[in-house]
């Protein structure tokens, strides 16, 4: 065989592997999506969101509260996580650009965008669960808050510093001074690629389980009070999946597949989003 | 580059906000690092430092706690996924940035993305119902023939092939890995000048060889500094492994045995915690994950800083 | 007259070439043109014009991207380089390229001119290190790196990593060097180097060089053509085509009118 015929067949085989490599990935999605569609599909009914759930072992019941539990403790860390975000990202992009401090503060987020949540989760018992005597609401929500804040200032900055300098020297040139151009000149000229970021985030931490599991726990009842322990999906995933009864799986994967929904439009939309207005 | 007015208040006011909101991020880093310490600082006092790290003890009756079997589990399956997961998420990268026809790039990236996107506790779950059941009925067995024959390869395999287990937890982890890693790659990939895989080209390279020798080289600080990244993700994974691994504290050699890892300690015996020398050891082995992470995750921050720097001149 | 019996091989020919990017938009309109051997032809025209369209055709280095199409023949040596049965990778160690751009490879001075050899089954290291010298001395590499062939190519300047790019595009013996704007990333004293080095190829390859500078054209090349919104407007020999151009177009164009 000539030295060609070796190159070609060789080259052949890798690009053969590294199709093969690619259609490993797609099975995996097809594979888990799909069982995360069928099975969750089947255990869906509208008592799962009318309904609080049953005693172990009794049949029935739903997760209104977990559902309603998630929703707030999401709601409630992206009213916090969000501004400090982006307001955090602000001051790395402009006033502060350029400079060592800036540096430091988006290299250290960067980190803390991949630390491991679980951490996160002890670090609040430490201060929110332990002091208070009880778990709590308040305690998940910001667990989830510290999760979102590297990941929105990081976004934030990056946006930010995407809006060319000619812009804002153009509003200063008008007599604006700089907070003014910041807020109606640059997060104007920013606003899809931050609010993108904050749709990302946002994703990111409705799937968070870790931080949860000992802040603000879990709670077989109803409530609204954060400063209760507080249902939440994910964690009634875990304890559920783990548990013993039949219809408490069913209901894992019907609460697996509402989440795992939610986040993937949430994921689809905010890059859609940046697909459209950065074409 | 811009300062705020002194004479202008409210530019004032906001520059400080926006500059607490900013240092917070430290305060969170200092507040975990001081919490951490100052409540393990109990069993700190007990063990001390090198005897925690290297005692494979794990016992709340007796009181005695050692973070090595969490390490070596932590370390065992990190290791083993990310073996698994380099070579599919390399190989992906190769595919859509080299191979693929450019109509498919968008999907394939697009489903990489949405891969990338599944919450963890759903591949816990998945791994529990669906994987789980698959490995201990068909492939375990499989493998565990396959090696029995072979000496030293056959120690890796023994034991009752339950499914839940080192090996499962790995599989479920290099899935959740190769996405975020075949997303990173192929950044690096596309940074490549088309001019100097064009000069490849002209030399009468075939595609593979550019790939190999020149797309590859060009971008392999970006490409590890994606792969330590990963390793670091790998290492606080706690819900896709939580479901699948077991919660047996000891160094086995055995793929098919139940383990612990720090993450998976941690997530089933927090609140089960009743004394405080336990929970102070627990909050000890998390001082201990978060060092690690920190220190693996600045390695990586660092490769790909210089790999930026190196390309974009 | 005399200078066409000297040089009067035909090493190239160009019959009707019309060429499409991406299946439609036609980029170069029924160009016929003749290469000869041992000479430096150069393609001149305003940006746009397909000079560098035209020079990708002979390595066929736009079939690396979707639906571009070739109609029409490039006669090298009587094989036609435009047939699908054309190994390309044969082709391309048959005619190199050199970019405008220097190009080297992220390896060491050696490894970069080693490269093509190496593609080509050549292993072992004495072959490999005569024809590197051999190349770079070609490229009047020779004596600035022969202390340091295993650093990294990105420590040489742009005219040296110029000039090792050509090194080892020669490595491998082509029998024609295609040249896109080689001298328009660098210093003039680089520059003039480069213009000094094909000269001196000329004698044993034969050289096709796209370039936006008309007098760079005027000193170095044998044979001139002019390009004009993807067509040829004139093709003759340099002098003749300077100083007594037979087109107006041509005469606009020498004299600066447009472009």
């Amino acid at each position: 065989m000539t030295c060609e015929q070796r190159r070609k067949i060789e080259g052949r085989i890798a690009l053969t592997l590294s199709t093969l490599a690619a259609l490993l990935g797609l099975f995996w999605l097809v594979f888990i999506l799909g069982d995360v569609l069928v099975h969750g599909i089947k255990a869906l009914n509208p008592s799962l969101f009318l309904n609080d759930p049953t005693p172990p072992g009794v049949e029935g019941g739903g997760l209104r509260n977990a559902f309603i539990g998630q929703l707030i403790i999401t709601l409630c860390a992206t009213l916090i996580g969000v501004p400090v975000g982006v307001l955090g990202g602000t001051f790395l992009a402009e006033y502060a650009r350029g400079k060592k401090i800036a540096r430091i503060i988006s290299i250290l987020s960067d980190i803390m965008v991949s630390v491991p949540s679980i951490v996160i989760g002890t670090f609040i018992y430490a201060i929110l669960v332990k002091p208070v005597g009880h778990f709590n609401g308040w305690a998940g929500a910001v667990a989830l808050a510290i999760i979102m804040i590297p990941v929105v200032l990081r976004t934030t900055e990056d946006m930010l510093s995407l809006v060319p300098w000619t812009l804002r020297e153009a509003a200063f040139a008008l007599g604006a001074p700089y907070y003014k151009v910041i807020v109606q000149v640059v997060y104007r000229g920013a606003a899809t690629g931050i609010l993108t970021g904050i749709l990302l985030s946002i994703a990111r931490v409705a799937g968070e389980t870790a931080p949860l599991l000992f802040t603000s726990f879990n709670n077989s009842f109803f409530t609204l009070d954060m400063k209760q322990p507080m249902s939440s999906l994910t964690v009634t995933i875990f304890q559920y999946a783990m548990g013993p009864y039949d219809n408490w799986h069913a209901q894992a994967w019907a609460a697996a597949f509402v989440i795992t929904m939610f986040i993937l439009i949430l994921t689809i939309v905010g890059r859609l989003i940046i697909k459209w207005r950065y074409r | 580059m811009a300062t705020a007015s002194k004479k202008n208040p409210f530019d004032l006011i906001f520059s400080s906000i926006t500059a607490i909101s900013s240092f917070s991020v430290i305060l969170i880093v200092i507040g975990i690092i001081y919490v951490l310490v100052s409540e393990s600082s109990l069993a700190i006092g007990k063990f001390g430092v090198i005897k925690f790290l290297t005692s494979i003890d794990w016992d709340p009756v007796k009181e005695s706690f050692g973070a090595l079997t969490n390490i070596y589990g932590t370390v065992i399956t990190t290791f083993l996924s990310l073996i698994m997961a380099i070579p599919v998420a390399i190989g992906i990268a190769i595919f859509v940035t080299e191979i693929s026809p450019n109509f498919l790039k968008g999907p394939i990236g697009a489903a990489i993305e949405l891969l990338a996107a599944v919450p963890s506790i759903i591949y816990g779950m998945w791994g529990l119902f669906t994987l789980s059941p698959i490995m201990s009925n068909y492939i375990e067995p499989a493998l565990k023939k396959i090696t029995a024959s072979i000496p030293l390869v056959e120690i890796l395999f023994r034991g009752t092939p339950m499914g839940i287990d080192i090996l499962t937890a790995s599989v479920i982890l290099s899935i959740m890995i190769i996405p975020f890693t075949a997303s990173i790659s192929r950044d690096s990939f596309n940074l490549t000048p088309a001019v100097v895989k064009e000069s490849a080209y002209a030399l009468g390279a075939t595609k593979w060889e550019v790939v190999k020798n020149v797309v590859i080289p060009y971008s392999k600080l970006g490409v590890f500094g994606g792969i330590v990244l990963s390793l670091g993700r790998a290492l606080g994974e706690t819900m896709a492994v939580a479901f699948v691994l077991g919660n047996n504290h000891r160094i086995t050699t055995s793929l098919l045995d139940a383990a612990a890892t720090i993450t998976v300690t941690l997530a089933n015996e927090f609140t089960e915690a009743d004394k405080d020398i336990y929970l102070s050891s627990l909050f000890y082995l998390a001082l201990v994950l978060f060092v690690m992470s920190f220190i693996i995750l600045a390695a990586a921050k660092f490769f790909l800083l210089k790999a930026e720097r190196k390309y974009s001149r | 007259m005399e200078v066409q019996i000297v040089l009067g091989t035909v090493e190239i020919a160009v019959k009707d070439l019309n060429f499409f990017y991406s299946g439609n938009f036609r980029a170069l309109n029924k160009i016929n043109l003749l290469v000869y051997k041992n000479a430096v032809t150069s393609l001149i025209g305003p940006s746009g014009c397909g000079k560098t369209t035209l020079l990708r055709c002979f390595n066929r280095l736009h079939d690396l991207y979707p639906k571009n199409r070739y109609e029409g023949e490039i006669l090298f040596k009587d094989e036609n380089v435009l047939s699908n049965e054309t190994d390309l990778i044969k082709l391309r160690s048959r005619i190199g390229m050199v970019f405008q751009k220097p190009t080297p490879f992220p390896m060491s001075i050696f490894d970069n001119i080693a490269y093509g050899l190496k593609l080509k089954g050549i292993k072992k290291m004495s072959d490999l290190s005569e024809s590197v010298e051999e190349a770079l001395g070609h490229a009047a590499l020779w004596d600035e790196v022969k202390d340091k062939l295993n650093t990294s190519a990105y420590e040489l300047s742009g005219g040296q990593q110029q000039r090792l790019v050509i090194a080892r595009a020669l490595a491998v013996n082509p029998e024609v060097l295609l040249f896109d704007e080689p001298t328009s990333a660098l210093d003039p004293i680089s520059a003039a180097k480069i213009e000094e080095l094909t000269e001196m190829l000329k004698k044993e390859i034969t050289i096709i060089i796209v370039t936006h500078n008309m007098q760079q054209a005027a000193r170095i090349s044998d044979y001139t053509a002019l390009m004009y919104l993807g067509e040829l407007i004139e093709f003759g020999e340099t002098d003749t085509i300077f100083v007594n151009p037979q087109n107006k177009l041509t005469e606009e164009y020498i004299t600066g009118r447009f472009g």
